[in-house]
């Protein structure tokens, strides 16, 4: 009981999490783009609009940081086996992103947002640009210690049965993080450029400030293009690498039970629950699952029955079959919404090119709307990874069921669980309500009040 | 000197970071709400710490992590054994670290104060518990053979640790009115001058109690350790320095007088990280809650690599915003 709440709780906290730090990552890295086009060229448009953006990414990383903490804790709150055994491999990227990243960030964002009538030009750009460079190297340390739960590589096993570092290059060569790696950083920015995106397609459907949304539904387009098309391709390659080293997690993203070669994946199913082994499969296309598992037109997968056996062979009775449902629909959800984002991005490239992008209204609207896709991919892809991870903590090395803290009572996680799940619900409606009404401001409100003070009279409060 | 002792000292230097940076700011996070008279002051008061706060608590990250790195024994024993106070913490951390962004964010008087209690209730909660968390080391906690805690919530409200937490509480009220004095002009600076002589007559009393109890806690001698009479006459300076204009000794002697308390903990701690109420043949200790060898030589090189520059641009950034804080004209 205790075990099960202990990983509601852990889920329910790092999705939410991840639901700020892709924002914060693509975001910062947009805004870098926006500033350093004003830098470039002096525009004030580019000025305003980086503020605009500014500002809704200041609102969103104040979440991020503080619901960071809460997972920088659970570790040892909630799975101190798991951190004792684990300490002297996984703890070194931690720490690791804590004095490499986090420092970075928080001190060059202080600096970005107070540095405005402060610092030169060229060095306050240079801040803001610190700041996504910090947030991307924070999510680097992370999926090496993540990966390393996926694959574990580098260690030893010391006398008293803990892993220890054993090669820390190996870490940062592991497959699984180098395509992982990859796969979250193009997410992130995709999430932000559907987030710029949407804030822009609101603002011209109301053809109020036309130019300068227009500039920012752009930039959003152009970088999104590319990086959905790349994204897809990379998701590819780490579904290939994944059924190498967690073959379980693939054949059961496609509810696999028997061996096949060639094998065909299916566009939906009905049913397919834990004990339903034989769901109705719609459209099947053939081959798919052979490429998308192993990258060749007719390679083999191993069903999930004859994994269960070999799994039981080399590891002891046990059930080793992840959850087959949340598999299955988590790769779909990715998959679908990505084509369908890639549809859209696509569309809006040749509007740009048309030069009819601020007057299509059917476009403008359902931009608006594909700004709930990149939440639902990003949770679909953790759902996958980690789910598919299971029965596993550490993939072959050591059992969720055993990690949680001995001293931690089922009700002692009750309380800590409502009391986050309340914390964040106001969170959320506090952040929800500011994202709103921040990026349906208009333009004029934003300037007047990034309004210079005169020179010599005190700056406005920022706070 | 063995590698896991230096580890022991760097996670201690960075708990004395923590509670020396984010100290003023839980002190100001506390103290807006009685030195702003109104809201243009408490805006005043709030952006004093506005560029560093963020940067200051990862501080806290920071130490929590290189324990998970250098100590994995310690760290899960502590976090585990914490729970419910660590809960307690966080929340106080989400209320007042969302509060600075979100606080000025609508004009409706409502939400400010909201915001407002959020942050000043998050800033006092914060280091008193923590407080309690570091004393409960050096007290004794239940904790088995497996280095497993036994007790439940209640066990973590030792006498001293509270103490410990009422200890360090003042010390950041202490902290935050010389920063507040140091970074204001006015009314305010004067507000922020007289609070801090109040406060620090409190602190004064309270830590000489704590650091007799922690003379009895640790048996041995009698006498005092140096740092705790430094912690004093920190204490004192800062009280008497925050009366007369110099603001900016009084914040150094404010500053010494957190870095000696945090630091005096360690330094009683060591060679033990946490000790057994149930047997002390249960503490977890510098040798027992390691990590190996070679995960400690890598984290000694980055550390060496990346921590100088980190000092260099926190530092730069306390110069960039070095001039005082004051109300734009209306």
């Amino acid at each position: 009981m205790a075990n099960d709440l202990a990983r509601w709780q852990f889920a329910t906290t790092s999705i939410y999490h991840f639901f700020f730090v892709p924002v914060t990552i693509g975001l910062a890295f947009l805004v870098a783009i926006l500033q350093t086009a004003w830098y470039r060229t002096g525009d004030p448009e580019h000025k305003r609009m980086t503020r605009f953006f500014g500002t809704l990414l200041l609102i969103n990383v104040a979440i991020g940081v503080v619901t960071g903490l809460v997972q920088e804790f659970e570790f040892g709150m909630n799975w101190s086996i798991y951190s004792r055994y684990v300490g002297g491999v996984f703890g070194a990227p931690l720490a690791m992103e804590g004095l490499a990243a986090f420092f970075l960030e928080s001190t060059f964002l202080g600096l970005w947002l107070f540095g405005w009538d402060r610092l030169p030009k060229r060095i306050h750009l240079a801040c803001i640009w610190a700041v996504s460079i910090g947030s991307m190297l924070s999510a680097m340390f992370i999926l090496i210690a993540n990966s390393w739960m996926q694959h574990p590589v580098g260690y030893r096993i010391d006398k008293a049965g803990n892993a220890q570092l054993k090669n820390v290059w190996a870490l940062f060569v592991n497959p699984t993080f180098v395509w992982g790696y990859a796969h979250v950083i193009l997410a992130s920015l995709i999430t932000g450029c559907l987030v710029m995106l949407a804030v822009s397609a609101w603002h011209l459907r109301r053809r109020t400030h036309v130019e300068p949304f227009q500039r920012s539904a752009k930039v959003a387009l152009i970088v999104l293009i590319p990086t959905i098309v790349i994204q897809m391709s990379v998701g590819n390659q780490l579904g290939v690498i994944e059924a190498h080293y967690q073959p379980m997690k693939i054949a059961a993203a496609e509810a696999q039970w028997t061996n096949c070669k060639p094998c065909s994946f299916s566009a939906f199913q009905i049913g397919g629950g834990a004990n339903d082994k034989t769901p109705t499969e719609i459209i099947p296309i053939p081959h798919l699952l052979s490429i998308l598992a192993t990258g060749t037109w007719s390679g083999a997968v191993t069903g999930l029955n004859q994994l269960q056996s070999e799994y039981q062979a080399k590891y002891g009775p046990g059930n080793y079959v992840p959850d087959v449902f949340i598999q299955y629909w988590s790769i779909r959800v990715m998959a679908y919404l990505a084509t369908a984002v890639l549809l859209l991005s696509l569309w809006g490239g040749w509007l740009i090119y048309r030069g009819r992008l601020h007057n299509s209204r059917i476009f403008l609207w359902l931009s608006i709307w594909a700004v709930v896709t990149p939440f639902l991919m990003n949770t679909a892809g953790w759902l996958l990874t980690e789910s598919g991870r299971q029965p596993w903590i550490v993939q072959g090395l050591q059992k969720t069921a055993v990690a949680n803290s001995p001293s931690v009572s089922a009700t002692d996680i009750w309380i800590s669980l409502s009391a986050f799940v309340l914390a964040y619900i106001v969170l959320a409606a506090a952040d929800l309500g500011l994202m709103l009404r921040y990026s349906r401001r208009d333009l004029a409100d934003a300037d007047a009040e990034a309004a210079e003070a005169p020179a010599g009279a005190a700056p406005a409060l920022t706070y | 000197m063995q590698l896991h002792t230096v580890w022991f000292v760097i996670v201690a230097v960075f708990w004395v970071g923590f509670f020396v940076l984010e100290g003023f700011d839980f002190g100001v996070g506390v103290l807006h709400r009685v030195i702003g008279r109104d809201e243009t002051e408490r805006r005043v008061a709030i952006n004093t710490i506005g560029p560093w706060w963020d940067g200051n608590e990862v501080w806290l990250i920071v130490a929590g992590a290189a324990m998970f790195a250098a100590f994995p024994g310690w760290y899960a024993t502590m976090f585990s054994a914490l729970y419910l106070a660590l809960v307690l913490v966080l929340l106080a951390l989400f209320a007042r670290g969302v509060s600075f962004e979100y606080r000025g964010k609508r004009e409706s008087a409502r939400w400010r104060a909201g915001w407002s209690w959020a942050l000043a209730i998050g800033s006092a909660l914060t280091p008193l518990l923590i407080g309690v968390g570091l004393g409960d080391l050096l007290h004794g906690l239940p904790i088995n053979a497996q280095h497993n805690f036994t007790g439940n919530f209640f066990d973590l409200l030792t006498g001293y640790g509270l103490m410990t937490g009422v200890t360090l509480l003042t010390l950041c009220l202490l902290h935050g009115a010389t920063f507040l004095a140091l970074r204001t002009t006015g009314e305010i600076r004067d507000r922020a001058r007289a609070a801090g002589r109040r406060i620090g007559v409190v602190a004064f009393v309270v830590n000489l109690a704590w650091v007799i109890w922690t003379l009895v806690v640790i048996g041995g001698g009698t006498l005092p350790e140096p740092t705790q009479i430094f912690g004093m006459f920190g204490v004192i300076f800062a009280t008497v320095l925050a009366g007369t204009g110099y603001d900016g000794w009084a914040f150094a002697a404010s500053a010494f007088a957190i870095a000696a308390a945090i630091g005096q903990m360690f330094i009683s701690l060591y060679p033990d990280v946490m000790v057994s109420s149930t047997n002390h043949a249960f503490d977890l200790t510098v040798n027992n809650a390691a990590a190996g060898h070679y995960p400690l030589v890598v984290m000694t090189v980055v550390a060496v690599l990346v921590l100088p520059g980190v000092l260099l641009y926190q530092g730069w950034s306390f110069h960039v915003f070095h001039r005082r804080v004051t109300a734009p004209p209306t």
